[in-house]
């Protein structure tokens, strides 16, 4: 079969299996656009802005476990595409990106929309290439959907220049089934050795903890951390990244960790003496500082990234591989051991755990007459039954949604853990409706955020794309201010959000539906008319207490036993300290 | 602690940016990096000289590790290994007796004079970096015109060797 380069480039990704394609057209990749209006197998989805496309490709693939793909044109087109490419490596999300680029001769010369694509996406990609020779570029794209889906998953941004894809130029094309990387093979198998002495730690811990982050979702291993935890019998606490792998409503999962986590996940992390980690970084929002972390903790670290291990903290026993793998080999360890699992060594930690969960750390004061942005969720979650996909933006919303929304399956809670990108919400929900056409699609955003990517409500509409839009709209940089109030004695500089737009109306000029939420009242049925309205998609505009904070929190420089409590959890506490039922 | 590492990279455009910027972004010191083509046209050698605390060294290696490009990769510096840098230096050599005391010099330090002009010597020195600059303090500071040197390369002694 003779084909151009961009006939390559479509067939290919046909023989590949992508059925969804996210971009935005220019000079640099008209030869490609025509290409694709050629044929109707991908489907193409015209995003309003190149962020929107790669945030769109991103929910897609973590909602799918697929790798998202996108086509931009070169220049403001690759540029543009940069946060969304830079969220995705944070996240370790598999995404490929073809960038246009000025034809090959006039690369260098500052041609009409030229950047160096390969240069200024270098930091934030898992890999680049620069395709130079039309014979390598069926090859190059194998190697870059390869090297996002294998190992530690991450974006690859190809950059392709024109005269590559001239519709004129024809050369024989064979799928490449496959492709070999010398210098690229990512180990998926634990050291048996060391997975053997983790299994005997694991067993002689008196305080046990396990602490799993987005890494056992990338690699598809719930079910075996499932096994592996109600096997042991352990508590276990998860990443922001992690929700959802183990089933939040699980007695064994005593909630979320790190700076916004519950006490009982924080107590349990500082006091624990043996714990294993799975999948997960020690980034700085679970470990706060270093030096106080996990005093007494003998540590198992399993990650598929070497250099993950003992990057912030010394592991004891690293180990080297995907979860998956690595955490059928210990169950199976532990099955076929003689010693059976004692229970009763951890009774005395579980009353602990037990006594740390009456703190009720997420308790907050329902006010009269203004909606609380917990309820807000709390309501999501009651209506959706708890099984809709949620994404997020930036914020406070955040956080709330992460504390309320309980996931009990992987990959339903989609958010921007590493980079924090407010604007990542809604294309991502539109990603996910995409690949999931059935499933209850909600972005919780914040009237901050929400502007940052507005723009697609567009894209919504042009291809019947119906998200439901929760927007906690406190009229302020929530989590800004929040910083404010604590640590600048409330000098509000610049978080005021005023002259915003009327969101009822603007859904409405977008062609959607838009319903503005102010008495706690109405937030019920106003809930349940958003997500009957299956095929619309629905704008709610949620007026909230303005100056809800997000608690507890572990402030900068403090230890995992030195939470904030909001003054409503410190009455609980008091209370819970007199009658002797904490310590 | 000062550590020698080597490594065999895809001869790829690209490459070089790749690692360096690992370095920059990252914040590590970088002293010295030497590179070029081996005998094998698709793979490049090249020798980074950098300093670090023992994390920062296994950070820095298993980063690297981590680059597509980095076929493979061995720090020398715990083991027995050979390491030779080459320098030039011009210096100003005008009168017989100056020219000769060069000279003299040059022949203990088994340097090499490679250009001569009326009122210059260009010199050929290769060694551990010590030795390049005892040359160097050696020869009159005021005399010294221009210094280039290389940046260290390294290999492993007897048998072993860093290949594919
Ligand atoms: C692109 C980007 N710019 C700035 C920030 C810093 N930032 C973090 S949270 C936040 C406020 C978000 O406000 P809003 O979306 O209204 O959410 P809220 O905290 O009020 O719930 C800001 C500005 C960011 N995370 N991302
Ligand atoms: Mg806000």
């Amino acid at each position: 079969m003779e084909l151009s380069g961009s006939e390559i480039i479509i067939q290919f990704l046909k023989d590949e299996g992508v059925e969804h394609l996210f971009g935005y057209p220019g000079g640099a990749v008209l030869h490609i656009y025509d290409a694709l209006h050629k044929q109707n197998d991908i489907k193409h989805i015209l995003v309003r802005h190149e962020q929107g496309a790669a945030h769109a490709a991103d929910g897609y693939a973590r909602a799918t476990g697929k790798p998202g793909v996108c086509l931009v044109t070169s220049g403001p087109g690759a540029t543009n595409a940069i946060t969304g490419i830079a969220t995705a490596f944070m996240d370790s999300v598999p995404l490929v990106v073809i960038t246009g680029q000025v034809p090959s001769h006039a690369i260098g010369s500052d041609a009409f929309q030229e950047v160096d694509a390969v240069g200024i996406s270098r930091p934030c990609v898992k890999h680049n290439f620069l395709v130079k020779d039309l014979n390598k570029l069926a090859e190059t794209l194998k190697k870059a959907f390869y090297i996002a889906t294998t190992g530690r998953p991450g974006p690859v941004v190809i950059d392709i220049p024109k005269d590559i894809t001239a519709p004129h130029i024809k050369i024989p094309y064979e799928y490449p089934k496959q492709v070999k990387i010398r210098s690229y093979n990512p180990n998926l198998k634990g050291h048996p050795r060391q997975i053997k002495r983790a299994v005997e730690l694991l067993l002689s811990a008196k305080r046990p903890m396990i602490y799993s982050g987005g890494g056992v979702i990338m690699d598809g291993a719930s079910q075996e951390l499932r096994d592996f935890v109600h096997h042991l019998g352990y508590p276990i606490t998860q990443t922001l990244m992690g929700l959802g792998a183990f089933p939040g409503t699980d007695p064994q999962f005593i909630g979320l960790l790190g700076m916004h986590g519950t006490y009982e996940s924080n107590m349990a992390m500082h006091d624990c003496d043996v714990l294993i980690a799975i999948g997960a970084r020690f980034d700085d929002r679970i470990t706060g500082v270093p030096s106080k972390f996990c005093p007494y903790a003998q540590i198992i670290h399993i990650d598929i990234d070497p250099a993950s291990i003992s990057k912030t903290i010394t592991a004891d026993i690293p180990i080297v591989g995907g979860a998956k793998q690595v955490l059928t080999e210990m169950l199976k360890i532990l099955v076929n051991s003689d010693q059976p699992i004692d229970k009763s060594a951890t009774e005395d930690w579980w009353n602990k755990i037990k006594s740390w969960q009456k703190q009720n750390s997420f308790a907050y004061d329902k006010k009269e007459g203004v909606i609380q942005p917990q309820t807000v969720i709390e309501e999501l979650y009651q209506v959706t039954g708890g099984e809709a996909y949620i994404t997020s933006d930036v914020g406070q919303h955040q956080m709330f949604a992460a504390q309320f929304y309980h996931f009990d399956e992987p990959r339903r809670w989609i958010n921007s853990g590493g980079l924090g990108t407010m604007g990542f919400g809604l294309p991502a929900a539109m990603g996910v409706k995409i690949a999931f056409p059935d499933k209850d699609v909600a972005c919780v955003t914040g009237e901050g955020s929400i502007q940052m990517c507005m723009q697609e409500l567009s894209t919504c509409l042009q291809y019947d794309v119906p998200v439901k839009i929760i927007n906690l709209n406190n009229r302020y940089l929530g989590m800004v201010r929040q910083w404010q109030e604590f640590f600048y004695e409330k000098r509000y500089s610049h978080v005021y959000m005023d002259a915003l737009p009327d969101f009822v109306k603007l859904s409405e000029a977008y062609g959607h539906v838009g319903i503005k939420v102010e008495d706690p009242n109405d937030l019920h049925d106003a809930m349940k008319e958003a997500f009957e309205l299956k095929d619309r998609t629905v704008f709610l505009d949620i007026i909230t207490d303005q100056e809800a904070n997000v608690y507890p929190m572990i402030s900068a420089g403090k230890a995992h036993n030195e939470m904030e409590l909001s003054p409503l959890q410190q009455k609980i506490q008091a209370s819970l300290k007199t009658s002797g039922e904490i310590a | 602690m000062r550590h020698i590492v080597s490594l065999l990279v895809e001869n790829e455009a690209g490459a070089l940016s790749r690692i360096s910027g690992l370095f920059s972004a990252r914040g590590y010191n970088i002293e010295s990096l030497t590179v070029a083509t081996t005998e094998d046209p698709t793979l490049s050698r090249m020798t980074i000289i950098t300093t670090g605390s023992d994390r920062i060294i296994e950070q820095i290696t298993k980063q690297l590790n981590k680059l597509v490009d980095v076929v493979k990769l061995q720090d020398f510096t715990e083991g027995n290994f050979i390491e030779r840098e080459m320098m030039f230096v011009k210096v100003r050599a005008v009168g017989d007796d100056q020219r000769a005391e060069i000279k003299r010099l040059s022949d203990i330090f088994r340097a090499r004079i490679i250009d001569v002009t009326d009122t210059t010597f260009c010199i050929e020195l290769t060694g551990s970096g010590d030795k390049l600059e005892a040359y160097i303090r050696a020869m009159h500071e005021k005399n010294v015109i221009e210094v280039v040197r290389s940046g260290s390369m390294g290999i492993l002694r007897g048998e072993r060797a860093l290949t594919i």
